[in-house]
């Protein structure tokens, strides 16, 4: 019988052939945490006897999520977390070398056909490699830490096939975006997601990473990309599904039809076309995060951006998902046009995304922002209203201080 | 896990409850487990951490916990004295969180269950017995793993007894 990608890779690192719904321990080629879970994560991993991790040079600890340290209560948990990385022998990143996905992926740590097991939810992005990426909490990362395996349920899996030619201006945020409006918040909970068709094959390296990345906003375990022209810097074997590999749904796109879209508050599958929303004033535009942070978003936003000013009502931040891209950035004239206009620039991390610090709205504030989620008080207050949408969509409205359609920006 | 009978309380929530929502990321830096229940659910419904008693069950309806893997989110439920956690289904990441923390969370795909309802949650069994309402619910039957793992208290106490998985 056929194996899924996800039955492949499973199978690879349990000692034997596995299907949807067998349970199995498997071995972990890496472990990954942020500030936000290393702290509890380590304390379990002592809890449990640990006295060394199973494999130094597989555990990962990233310090991302309130970076660098807002206060002294989370200046304390990273000294937690740079003290166990130094006695440990951890591979560590400090402060401001860049968000974790995009490190592990950026810094070659995943690779195809692994299993990456990271403590934030947002591991799916792995996919876009052709890894399996798993979210999990702080204890099943201890866990790994410890034993260098997790004991997984092989999940079912849903493939989504994007036909046809990406209209100009259409980003890959927006064809996931459609892909959520399908699919739903729970639409594929417990199961993995295989993105494959022509749309697909045509994009980078990072508009694959934005997909795979916003697979948990299904709900999915883990989700791959398929690798069809994926570009790698070093030499690969692709993982693809056999041709008789049983799904446990089939969903097709139509990529040519695609309009930018905008999440509206307070879920990231309250997805419409931004034609709908066009016109309403917005007075925090975000670009950055693990879904969008990338040196092709800042270069989409300049393109926007360039020789104009950012609204006189509107404010724009920018975080750049890692050091190499703010100062790829920075080396191409894309962060000068940005600051030139008007952007904030803060250091690579999570802060806005996740309400910590380095960007909070205000009480009713309207945001667009080129995160992942928009869940009530996603950015550290409730009371704000935030609309998710691509890096040119969010360009575009802190331009004009409007939600606006950006396509008009690429008519040349 | 000694007492496998959990009597208390339903406080009831509707569909997709977020992490967001049981605890705000901008409260979960720190390793004062107090913190979580201080502020847990307070978007949603801010008089669950002055109505809640220690027993309680909170009851949701499709994907409860979904969006973040904080650990931080059922913690803040089992600090505020949440003995259980009962939904339709829960979202993956929150449902392998609950039990390695040694939350009981138990999936029932249709139940009626109403606030301040009685319940009695028989977990050997799997069964839940509304009190007040005179039925009973059967959940959905757990992987064996996670049965051993809530049986020994959460993950921690299974490593420390077992060092290793075992299937």
């Amino acid at each position: 019988m056929g194996q899924t990608i996800v039955e492949k890779i499973i199978s690879c690192h349990s000692g034997k052939k596995v299907y949807q719904n067998d349970l199995v321990v498997a071995e972990v080629d890496a472990a990954m945490a942020s500030d936000t879970t290393a702290p509890l994560a380590i304390q379990a991993f002592k809890s449990m006897g640990g006295k060394r991790v199973w494999d130094p040079k597989r555990c990962i600890l990233i310090i991302d999520h309130a970076a660098p340290a807002p206060n002294e209560r989370i200046a304390n948990l990273h000294l937690m977390m740079r003290e166990f990385a130094r006695e440990q022998k951890c591979i560590f990143f400090e402060a401001g070398i860049g968000i974790c996905h995009q490190l592990m992926i950026e810094k070659n740590i995943v690779r195809p056909g692994q299993i990456i097991t990271g403590a934030d939810s947002h591991s799916t992005c792995y996919g876009a490699v052709g890894a399996l990426g798993t979210g999990v909490g702080s204890t099943d990362l201890a866990a790994v830490f410890l034993t260098g395996k997790i004991w997984l349920k092989v999940p079912q899996t849903i493939k989504i096939e994007i036909q046809g030619p990406i209209p100009v201006g259409i980003q890959s945020k927006d064809l996931m975006l459609n892909v959520l409006r399908e699919t739903g918040i729970a639409g594929a909970t417990y199961q993995s997601m295989e993105l494959c068709g022509s749309a697909i094959s045509h994009l980078s390296l990072a508009g694959r990473t934005t997909m795979a990345n916003m697979m948990i906003e299904a709900g999915a375990k883990t989700g791959f990309v398929h690798p069809d022209n994926l570009d790698l810097p070093y030499a690969f074997t692709p993982v693809l599904p056999d041709p008789d590999a049983v799904y446990q749904r089939e969903i097709t796109l139509d990529a040519s039809a695609m309009q930018p879209m905008v999440s509206k508050p307070h879920s990231p599958d309250n997805v419409v076309p931004v034609m709908e929303l066009e016109g309403r004033k917005v007075d925090y535009a975000f670009i950055g995060t693990c879904v969008n942070g990338r040196l092709e978003d800042l270069h989409v936003a300049a393109r926007i951006l360039k020789g104009t000013r950012v609204h006189p009502d509107t404010r724009l931040v920018i975080g750049p998902a890692s050091r190499q891209v703010f100062l790829d950035g920075v080396n191409d004239g894309t962060v000068e046009i940005l600051t030139s206009a008007g952007a904030t620039f803060i250091p690579p991390g999570c802060g806005p995304c996740v309400g910590t610090h380095s960007g909070v709205p205000g009480n009713n504030e309207v945001v667009i922002s080129a995160g992942n989620r928009n869940f009530k008080g996603r950015m550290g207050n409730p009371n704000a209203r935030i609309y998710l949408a691509s890096p040119a969509t969010v360009a575009a409205s802190a331009r004009e201080g409007r939600i606006a359609n950006p396509l008009k920006y690429f008519q040349s | 896990m000694n007492d496998t009978t959990l009597k208390g309380k339903a406080h009831v929530y509707g569909d997709n409850i977020d992490t967001d929502a049981i605890i705000p990321g901008k409260y979960t830096k720190t390793m004062e487990l107090q913190t979580f229940a201080d502020h847990v659910l307070e978007d949603l419904d801010p008089a669950f951490k002055t109505k809640v008693r220690a027993g309680d069950i909170l009851v949701a309806g499709d994907n409860f916990g979904c969006g973040s893997s904080r650990e931080q989110a059922p913690l803040a439920l089992k600090v505020a004295g949440v003995s259980a956690v009962v939904a339709r289904y829960f979202a993956r990441i929150f449902f392998r969180n609950a039990v390695n923390i040694g939350l009981p969370a138990l999936e029932i795909r249709e139940h009626d269950i109403a606030p301040d309802d009685e319940l009695e949650i028989d977990l050997k069994s799997g069964t839940v017995k509304n009190l007040t309402r005179n039925v009973q619910y059967l959940a959905s039957p757990m992987p064996q793993t996670m049965i051993e793992i809530l049986i020994e208290g959460g993950l921690v106490n299974y490593l420390k007894r077992y060092g290793d998985y075992h299937l």
